[in-house]
């Protein structure tokens, strides 16, 4: 590695980066082989995300959204696996790696954010014991140059240093999940993939980390996947919006659009389900019934069972996505280009 | 059409006259932690005063660490109050003794749990935790008439066929479905008022709104009242009549939901609902200050716990616990800047 | 955007929602039966243990069925010209009249062995149930009523646990006198509960705190109803794994004692045919067959309660199910990146319509 921590300190940019999106998934599927079923959580979904890009990926619980992002991770374990596509990330296939190649790529290029960090920090060793791992793992040796970098981290997320002598109970919430940014952020990575990283603070908490977010990512450049289950969230942060159900994507594209009119039935239901704080008070419906099971997805369209704009043909063949206006939807009202 | 739909929840009115359902005048909660060698006093709640009429949804919300989740559960008598008292009914909760008047309570202020995974005991059918309540809160119901009332408070609350779901296992139903059941099995003890403790939290976004729209029915058709205890100012304001925001353990503000979230008188509940997001509307660029989080209150001084974070404290505020005074009709807050006619603008 | 409900839908305002999972069948138990049967032949170490088992309680309960002698019975060997009656018969091989040979004193083992089954299993299973039944009443309670009673409880459960287990049971045999079965099963009892109980413990303590018991108690259900109708049936993987458990301390610790002579002698079990053939030098004799075919009835029973027991472990938890190599599937060929189209987007999935 010719980079070195210094390098990422002074915010050199990285050399040469190849042409095209920085990472590009395919026809990725992951399936769970289990005993009695085989469960398809994931289904030949297709993404790009292009570099400095904040992607936002949001779908209900069992949507494969978090499978997916352990699938790009390559994260997965056993009875998981992945079933076909591909992985490409800086013009490399990452599918098929072996721990060794896929090592040296984790944490320079593409770091990870875990959901709790209290269940993802040891809960034994302080912070900064915790951010010497990381960097000895990752082929830093200096211990100078590991203190300075530690330090500068914590500062970049707001953390006053002093804190790396803490362990992970003494900090408060907020505080423990800036401390696995600034994890992800040693080597300064071209990509961090977040994994619902909000869900267990408090709303205020939550705002200050999203900003607190956006900033770095616009200080750095880095591009950033973030998963999540509530929209709202994403809705001034992220650039791309992609909504998942039942292990498909079933409309990607520019944030403000999918919010101003969104295209697919399922978002617009989603859409629906939030009430407003400051709008108008209006009786609202969600959306009765349940996801597919996928260990036996249905014929057609998965959404169809639930969908207030059903035809007959949904029922009987799954849909390909279309391109109208920009966004990709994947629902035969777009057939022609529009909606009907 | 009984109109849930159409009215999720009342416009603002004054307090409706006559005698509140439930009463809690200085109600107060502390847990002792720590060990002999250093015994510490944890303030969950302090000074809780607050009414709930009949025919009303009254929400309680709040961080971590606000106290919600122990107001409930001094109201269903889980725990006693460390000092202050509950009058249910006109009456003291802490007179009643005898094992009769503890049911006849429980049936009357009955508790859905947030957890609809863990709320249900996996091995028996659903209808268990219902006729189980049914015998023991109308002891005067027949085998036949237990059932027919179990049915019926099922298809209630939107499980339907009721007869069909009873027989089911909790494994067989979604989340929503379960939180449901926890409803129904309320509802089958002819309750007064229902403590709902965050029953939405763990649901998927989209199914919240049916269990909202439950609540609103059961307060429109069966005319039950409900403490519906959240984090989430949204759903509140959706189906709620009264809102109560608490922080750090102290209640702050109080009033009617829709007059409390358009003119909040209190600082706190301007952070709240500055944070709170909202994609129609745009992004109030400046509260992205790094602002701190609810503390633990542990053997706390006086003065109001909101000023660390509060741009607006004051000395007073250093000295004296701001009491919870009347701004505007029936919509009270803990400031002492706390304006009648203005909000503080602290996070604008 | 909000759609209101009285256009879209013509139901009630209050939608039911359905189920995620199809409804469940009539009759539980028999779908329950039926899962435990395909579970038990899928696990190797079940299907062992059931097999010991069962033979074990068909000996038992059916002694009739295989043939053998009285186990009192003495034979006679060959008659020597200057004796006045015939010697005891002692065979240390095998015969076809007497397939295990017989001991010192003309006794055949074999029926000693299929005589003593029995007993034996008598012991295993009835103090297992009782140790059990104690260990559940008393774990749960201290976990559940808590404070001074959780202390008491936990006091005599601790005492129990620190003395040494073995020299108390001869203790007190002894002082009981030798007898029988019943006696044993009680002292075995009296001494064996205080293991379990402390594992039933611990798990009602994690349970304490689920929503549903605090349910159960808000709905105003007494403190022994939330125990035994709430709380233990949802702790019975973990009441069978300690019934296994204490059934094999039985089998062990009960021929041990009898081995040392502490049982009633006269009664035909392993253990007391152990302590005779010790006793009287099995060994030295050469009788072989004697001296370990009745230890080794004792070892395979022993064998089969723990293998049940890591058994139901395994069937109740799937992490801990060994991976078989059919499970691992081979990889699937991948495809080779396909070259970006132009502007990044998502390319349309004609290939994949349907």
């Amino acid at each position: 590695m010719t980079r070195t921590l210094a390098d990422d300190s002074q915010g050199l940019a990285r050399p040469n980066p190849p042409p095209g999106p920085l990472l590009e998934v395919r026809d990725l599927s992951v399936e769970y082989l289990l005993e009695r079923a085989v469960i398809g959580a994931v289904d030949h979904v297709s993404l790009d995300v292009a570099a400095g890009e904040f992607l936002a990926i949001v779908g209900e619980s069992g949507c494969g959204k978090s499978t997916l992002l352990f699938a790009v991770a390559q994260l997965l374990f056993p009875p998981a696996a992945i079933t076909g596509g591909t992985v490409t990330f800086r013009g490399r296939n990452l599918v098929g790696l072996t721990e060794g190649e896929m090592s040296a790529v984790r944490w320079k290029d593409m770091s990870v954010v875990m959901q709790s960090a209290m269940n993802a920090l040891n809960p034994v060793l302080t912070v900064g014991a915790q951010f010497r791992d990381v960097m000895r793992a990752h082929g830093a040796v200096g211990k100078q140059e590991i203190a300075q970098r530690s330090e500068e981290v914590m500062r970049m997320v707001g953390i006053d240093p002093v804190h790396l002598k803490s362990y992970p109970h003494q900090l408060s919430g907020g505080m423990r999940q800036r401390a696995m940014i600034a994890m992800a952020m040693l080597f300064t990575p071209e990509l961090v993939i977040m994994d619902e990283p909000t869900s267990a603070l408090d709303v205020v908490a939550q705002r200050s980390l999203m900003a607190q977010i956006k900033d770095l990512q616009q200080r750095f450049g880095f591009a950033v996947i973030f998963v999540t289950h509530d929209m709202s969230l994403v809705s001034h942060f992220s650039d791309r919006l992609m909504v998942m159900y039942a292990g498909q994507v079933s409309e990607v594209g520019p944030t403000r659009r999918l919010f101003d009119a969104p295209k697919h039935p399922y978002t617009a239901g989603l859409m629906d389900a939030f009430p407003s704080i400051r709008g108008p008070r209006v009786p609202l419906a969600g959306i009765p019934g349940s996801p597919p099971d996928l260990a036996r997805p249905p014929e057609g369209c998965r959404f169809a069972a639930r969908c207030p704009k059903v035809m007959e043909r949904c029922k009987a063949s799954d849909p390909p996505a279309y391109q109208v206006e920009g966004v990709d939807v994947r629902c035969f009202l777009y057939e022609a280009g529009g909606p009907r | 059409m009984t109109g849930v739909a159409a009215e999720p929840g009342r416009l603002p009115q004054a307090e409706p006259g006559g005698e509140p359902l439930l009463r809690a005048e200085g109600v107060s909660r502390h847990f002792k932690i720590g060990n002999s060698a250093s015994r510490k006093t944890l303030h969950a709640v302090d000074d809780a005063t607050f009414s709930v009429y009949e025919r009303q949804i009254v929400a309680v919300a709040g961080e971590s660490g606000s106290g919600k989740s122990t107001v409930a559960r001094v109201l269903a008598k889980i725990y006693k109050p460390t000092s202050g008292e509950v009058y249910f009914q006109g009456k003291p909760i802490s007179g009643i003794r005898s094992r009769r008047d503890r049911l006849r309570y429980s049936g009357d202020v009955p508790m859905v749990f947030q957890d609809p995974f863990s709320s249900i005991n996996p091995v028996f059918r659903v209808s268990h935790g219902v006729l189980r309540a049914l015998k023991l809160h109308r002891p005067e119901l027949s085998k036949e008439q237990r059932y027919a009332e179990a049915v019926r408070v099922f298809d209630a609350v939107g499980l339907n066929p009721g007869a069909e779901v009873l027989q089911r296992y909790p494994h067989e139903l979604s989340g929503g479905q379960r939180q449901r059941v926890g409803f129904a099995q309320a509802l089958s003890m002819r309750p007064k008022l229902i403590l709902a403790d965050e029953p939405v939290s763990m649901l998927d976004v989209s199914i919240r709104i049916g269990l909202l729209n439950v609540m609103a029915k059961l307060r429109d058709d069966e005319g039950v009242s409900i403490m519906y205890i959240t984090h989430d100012l949204a759903s509140a304001r959706y189906v709620t009549d009264r809102l109560i925001i608490m922080y750090a353990g102290h209640i702050v503000e109080t009033g009617p939901a829709e007059d409390v979230l358009s003119r909040p008188r209190h600082p706190y509940t301007e952070l709240l609902l500055a944070a709170a997001p909202d994609p129609r509307a745009p992004l109030n660029v400046s509260s992205e200050a790094d602002i701190g989080e609810p503390p633990r209150v542990i053997d706390p001084a006086p003065g109001c716990r909101f000023r660390w974070r509060c741009p607006l404290a004051i000395d007073e505020c250093h000295k004296v616990t701001p009491p919870l005074r009347e701004l505007l009709p029936g919509h009270s807050a803990a400031c002492h800047v706390a304006q009648p006619n203005s909000p503080t603008g602290a996070f604008q | 955007m909000a759609v209101p409900i009285s256009v879209t839908r013509g139901q009630g305002p209050v939608l039911p929602e359905p189920s995620a999972l199809p409804a469940g069948s009539g009759n539980r138990g028999r779908a329950a039966l039926g899962r435990l049967t395909t579970a038990i032949r899928r696990n190797r170490k079940a299907t062992a243990g059931v097999i010991l088992l069962a033979l074990f309680t068909l000996i038992a309960l059916f002694p009739n069925l295989i043939p053998h002698y009285n186990p009192a019975e003495i034979f006679y060997g060959p008659k020597c010209p200057s004796c006045y009656s015939a010697p005891a018969l002692v065979q240390a091989s095998p015969s076809s009249a007497h397939w295990l040979g017989t001991d010192l004193e003309g006794h055949d083992v074999f029926s000693q062995v299929i005589v003593g089954t029995r007993a034996v299993l008598v012991l295993a299973l009835v103090t297992g149930l009782l140790t059990t039944l104690i260990a559940m009443v008393v774990g749960v309670a201290a976990a559940y009523l808590g404070g001074t009673w959780d202390g008491v409880l936990n006091l005599v459960t601790d005492v129990l646990l620190v003395i040494p287990l073995f020299p108390l049971l001869i203790v007190i045999v002894k002082y009981a006198g030798q007898s029988g079965n019943v006696v044993l099963i009680a002292v075995l009892t009296i001494t064996g509960w205080s293991y379990t109980a402390r594992q039933l413990r611990a798990q009602a303590q994690s349970l304490r705190n689920r929503d549903f018991l605090l349910a159960a108690k808000v709905r105003g259900e007494r403190s022994f109803y939330i125990i035994m109708v709430e709380m233990i049936p949802t702790m019975t993987s973990l009441l069978l794994a300690c019934f296994l458990t204490n059934a094999l301390y039985a089998v062990l610790a009960g021929s041990g004692l009898q081995f040392l002579g502490l049982g009633d002698p006269n009664l035909v079990s392993w253990g007391t045919t152990l302590y005779w053939a010790n006793s009287q030098g099995a060994l030295q004799a050469g009788l072989y067959l004697w001296e370990i075919v009745p230890g080794l009835c004792i070892a395979l029973l022993g064998a089969a309660f723990a293998l049940l027991n890591y058994a139901f472990d395994e069937i109740s938890n799937p992490a801990l199910r060994p991976m078989r190599a059919s499970a691992k599937r081979k990889k699937v060929p991948l495809a080779t990146p396909t070259p970006t189209p132009a502007g990044g987007r998502l390319a349309t999935d004609d290939a994949h319509a349907g």
